[in-house]
């Protein structure tokens, strides 16, 4: 098995959807350089995008950003976007792992193969967020990751700029957190000093 | 016990007797993906339990066709990622077009569609007839779905706005004839290219060759498979040659590192360094 970090929580895993580049330059970029959990990403992204996104992202925020490689290990202070075009999974052992398998819930990556995979890796010390985006991807994933024991995160529909896949989360599963974008930073630290 | 560990205990044996009765043995590749995907044929399968497909999986080839094939089927498309293959276009093809023939490998070819790609590529560069490309398969269904060369008119849509972003010279439908909701590749495509079975785990190569393919492949393999074969095509592919992987595969950190160079940042398209 992979070596633990002291602390309750290992990981936190984000999905969020086309449109979320606004979002998700709010959240990381209130992040401290130094956040101690590693923050694993799904973005419906289009196949062809290379990695601008997590490029742009790294340059804006104090924590880094980049593109997930397969095999990697990841560590706190960083945050690992999905490739496009590629599944991003977690391996039993803590790693990182990529495939090329066929769109789930039309999407590739998926946030449910995220989130699923994660969830056996890293069980009650896994976070799972459901944020902005059109679609149901990602609510099968949360409701994995309650079943192994991790916390489910929301953010409220009200507050999403797309709102069907937080209220598909929510009908999911009842979420630990139901949050708005702008304490979502707040929560993330709190529950990584915990 | 949850339902899960006990899933994981049925996994792990199923999979150990798969591999001491048929010889493949899926404990070599990343196992994230051979769980999904064996979730994936159970629910497909109609079995209530790895259990209870056991015995059927041991005894009836037919299942276990089905089992290999749900384990793994690749897909793929033409042209995909069309900047690696225009990177071909502008800098590998004026390499190849020095040998009197060239001999490529596809290794994972899945149904055909990267190697009907290169066939189309090297006619029109001008290597019509000094070319044969080997395309190989662990996974025999799919080779005789590469063999037929027909695709979905849905999948021939996506394929065309590949070719054409990868700097094709022609239009894509010079190369296919439609028929109700399918389209068949021209048979001539066929003619310099040869399809096999093979496996990466055991089997050994086709000769020197002076262009390796094996995209999206090697991400499902764990360290020893995945240097098995990089070790592989590192000795087979003749000097000057070009090895080209997947867009998230690397050869950073690997044996062969030091033998290839990239051509150019993120095309993860090798050269091998003269001695």
């Amino acid at each position: 098995m992979f070596e633990a970090r002291r602390g309750k929580y290992q990981a936190i895993v984000i999905g969020i959807s086309t449109g979320g580049v606004g979002t998700l330059k709010a959240l990381l970029g209130a992040l401290p350089k130094d956040f101690p959990l590693p923050i694993l990403i799904v973005q419906h992204i289009s196949p062809d995008s290379g990695n601008a996104m997590a490029l742009f992202l790294d340059e804006l925020c104090a924590i880094r950003v980049k593109e997930a490689d397969e095999e990697e290990r990841p560590t706190g202070g960083t945050v690992y976007l999905a490739p496009a075009n590629y599944h991003l999974m977690v391996e039993p052992d803590g790693r990182l792992g990529l495939s090329a398998d066929p769109p789930v819930n039309f999407s590739r990556p998926s946030v449910d193969v995220l989130f699923e995979t994660a969830a056996e890796a890293f069980g009650e010390g896994l976070i799972g967020v459901v944020l902005t985006g059109a679609g149901t991807d990602g609510s099968r994933g949360l409701k994995r990751i309650k079943e192994k024991g991790g916390v489910a995160v929301v953010q409220d529909p009200d507050d999403a700029a797309a709102d069907s896949m937080p209220r598909h989360a929510m009908a999911a599963v009842p979420p630990d957190h139901l949050v708005t974008l702008s304490t979502l930073p707040q929560l993330f630290i709190k529950l990584s000093e915990k | 016990m949850t339902y899960s560990e006990l899933q994981d205990i049925e996994i792990e044996s199923l999979l150990e007797q798969v591999a001491k009765l048929y010889g493949y043995d899926f404990r070599d590749y990343s196992q994230a993906s051979v769980r999904r995907r064996m979730t994936q044929w159970l629910s497909d399968s109609g079995f209530a339990s790895f259990a209870e497909a056991r015995a059927q999986v041991l005894r009836d080839p037919a299942v276990f066709e089905g089992f290999l094939r749900g384990l793994t089927v690749n897909v793929s498309e033409m042209f995909r990622d069309p900047h690696v293959f225009s990177t071909i276009r502008e800098q590998v093809v004026q390499h190849l077009k020095t040998y009197p023939f060239v001999k490529i490998w596809h290794a994972g070819c899945a149904s055909g569609e990267e190697a009907y790609s290169m066939a189309i590529l090297l006619e029109e560069e001008g290597l019509k007839g000094r070319f044969r490309i080997y395309a190989t398969d662990i996974n025999q269904g799919v080779l005789q779905k590469a063999q037929q060369g027909i695709f979905s008119l849905d999948e021939m849509k996506l394929f065309t706005r590949n070719y054409q972003r990868s700097g094709g010279k022609t239009s894509f439908s010079d190369y296919y004839t439609a028929r109700y909701d399918h389209a068949m590749l021209m048979p001539s495509l066929k003619e310099h290219i040869v399809f096999a079975s093979h496996n990466l785990a055991f089997d050994g190569d086709f000769g020197e060759m002076q262009m390796v393919f094996c995209r999206n492949v090697l991400i499902y393999f764990k360290q020893p498979l995945k240097n098995r074969a990089l070790n592989l095509f590192g000795s087979i592919i003749s000097e000057g040659g070009f090895l080209c992987l997947g867009t998230k595969e690397s050869l950073e950190g690997r044996a062969i590192e030091p033998l290839f160079a990239e051509i150019s940042p993120r095309t993860r398209i090798y050269r091998k360094r003269y001695v």
